[in-house]
């Protein structure tokens, strides 16, 4: 079966993925279109985030067949599409000993973004103020700010949250929403996992649940 | 942005980490230096023995402590990071290429500033026209043991005994260049050519550049 679907940005067929020799996600088929956003509610160890990793393609699948923007999970095409993903995970990415804004720039660089627009994404995030603090001296809320910044200029066609609006005051909650609402917007894919289900239930056109690797409609 | 591009940009955010951090030169660099005092308080009042150890002492601790330079990277690249790279669009032979070159720069001032401290504390008797020799082995052998400690640092990505681990893999593989390092000095002093054991630093260089590209997709993969 190809799964390189028209508009389908995500796509599983019977995917497993097994960790150490243990396996953490087994028989998921999925399917997320353009312009969609996906909720997946599970509690902790369900292996939510390792399905986030599949999705972001850093694991491949151990069993079954997956693409994800059009490339084969597993094969060296993810290389090429790995740009166009952006993932929120548990602890923010950034480079401790730089400040806020310098971990913005270094990112930037490397995506090979225009520099220009670094000060406009500290200004949207509400960190104009705060940007040359370094990481040891900002809060958990700045470092999310901070990665919310970096998704505003590398603009994925899939975003991939990860327990993004826990201990998120209700200002940086709403910045990730306008993140979700862009990403859409501009005909990406959003898929979400978090224990708590009503964050989803908010956000998401449809929300599934994951227990013990497996995935099913939630109730 | 090109590879270059990303390589160097690595380059400059890692040597602005370590300017700020100062790992190299705050304590890497002066327990070098007091390893080398140790030498000469072990020996006594021999001055000739002291005089004669000196080129010996300043490879055995230059590389011993060049690899802590090297692997210094090693201990700050976390998977998080690694995951952040990856997708933005980093290229991992890029990443090689950048954290050698930053690499590269640090272990070549460390062994510059290790040689100074030789010479006070041993004054070892060189003919002359030893700078330009000497020097090169110094800035061959540092960028030879950058690349190594830097692709250790990949083969034992994720790994939980990471530190120990690339700090073995690294001392066996770096005794060609201590070879060459040590017995261009050696040749230097004899008056004999050196140009064997300057070969020998740039064929190890290169091919651990060569290894290091090549392996650096496939190392990065297999690390998550």
């Amino acid at each position: 079966m190809r799964l390189d679907r028209v508009g389908t940005h995500v796509e599983l067929e019977d995917a497993g993925v097994s960790l150490g020799g243990q396996t953490i996600l087994r028989d998921l088929t999925l399917s997320v279109g353009a312009a969609e956003v996906l909720g997946i509610a599970g509690p902790n160890g369900s292996g939510k985030t390792t399905l986030l990793r599949l999705l972001a393609t850093l694991t491949a699948p151990a069993q079954g067949t997956g693409r994800v923007l059009g490339a084969a999970l597993g094969s060296s095409e993810v290389y090429g599409i790995r740009r166009e993903i952006g993932l929120v995970g548990h602890i923010p990415t950034v480079v401790g000993e730089l400040t806020l804004r310098e971990n913005l720039d270094h990112a930037t660089r490397l995506f090979g973004g225009d520099t220009a627009r670094i000060e406009r994404a500290l200004q949207v995030v509400g960190l104009a103020e705060a940007a040359d603090r370094k990481v040891e001296q900002s809060s958990y809320g700045m470092l999310r700010r901070t990665e919310a910044a970096r998704l505003l200029i590398t603009r994925p066609r899939l975003l991939l949250l990860d327990e993004a609006f826990s201990g998120l005051d209700v200002d940086a909650q709403q910045l990730i929403d306008a993140l979700i609402t862009r990403t859409t917007e501009n005909g990406g894919a959003v898929v979400m996992v978090s224990h708590d289900a009503s964050h989803l239930a908010e956000r998401a056109g449809r929300v599934m649940a994951i227990a013990a690797g497996r995935l099913e409609l939630a109730a | 942005m090109t590879f270059w591009d990303q390589a160097i940009e690595i380059s400059r955010v890692d040597l602005r980490v370590e300017r700020r951090m100062g790992d190299v030169l705050r304590i890497i660099l002066p327990f070098a230096i007091i390893a080398l005092l140790v030498f000469p308080l072990a020996l006594g009042v021999d001055l000739s023995a002291i005089t004669q150890l000196g080129p010996a002492v300043f490879w055995a601790i230059g590389v011993l402590f060049g690899m802590q330079v090297a692997l210094r990277q090693a201990a700050d690249d976390r998977p998080e990071r690694r995951d952040l790279y990856a997708l933005l669009g980093v290229d991992p032979a890029a990443r090689f290429v950048g954290r050698t070159m930053s690499g590269s720069v640090l272990t070549v001032g460390f062994m510059i500033a290790l040689l100074v401290a030789t010479f006070v504390l041993y004054s070892p008797r060189l003919p002359s026209g030893w700078p330009g020799p000497v020097i090169l082995a110094v800035l061959l052998t540092a960028v030879g043991l950058t690349e190594l400690g830097t692709l250790a640092g990949e083969v034992t990505a994720g790994l939980r005994s990471r530190t120990v681990l690339a700090s073995l893999i690294v001392a066996p593989l770096a005794i060609p260049l201590v070879i060459g390092g040590s017995q261009t000095l050696e040749s230097l002093i004899r008056d004999t050519s050196i140009l064997p054991w300057l070969l020998l630093l740039v064929a190890t260089d290169l091919a651990l550049a060569v290894a290091g590209v090549a392996l650096a997709r496939p190392l990065e993969e297999a690390s998550r």
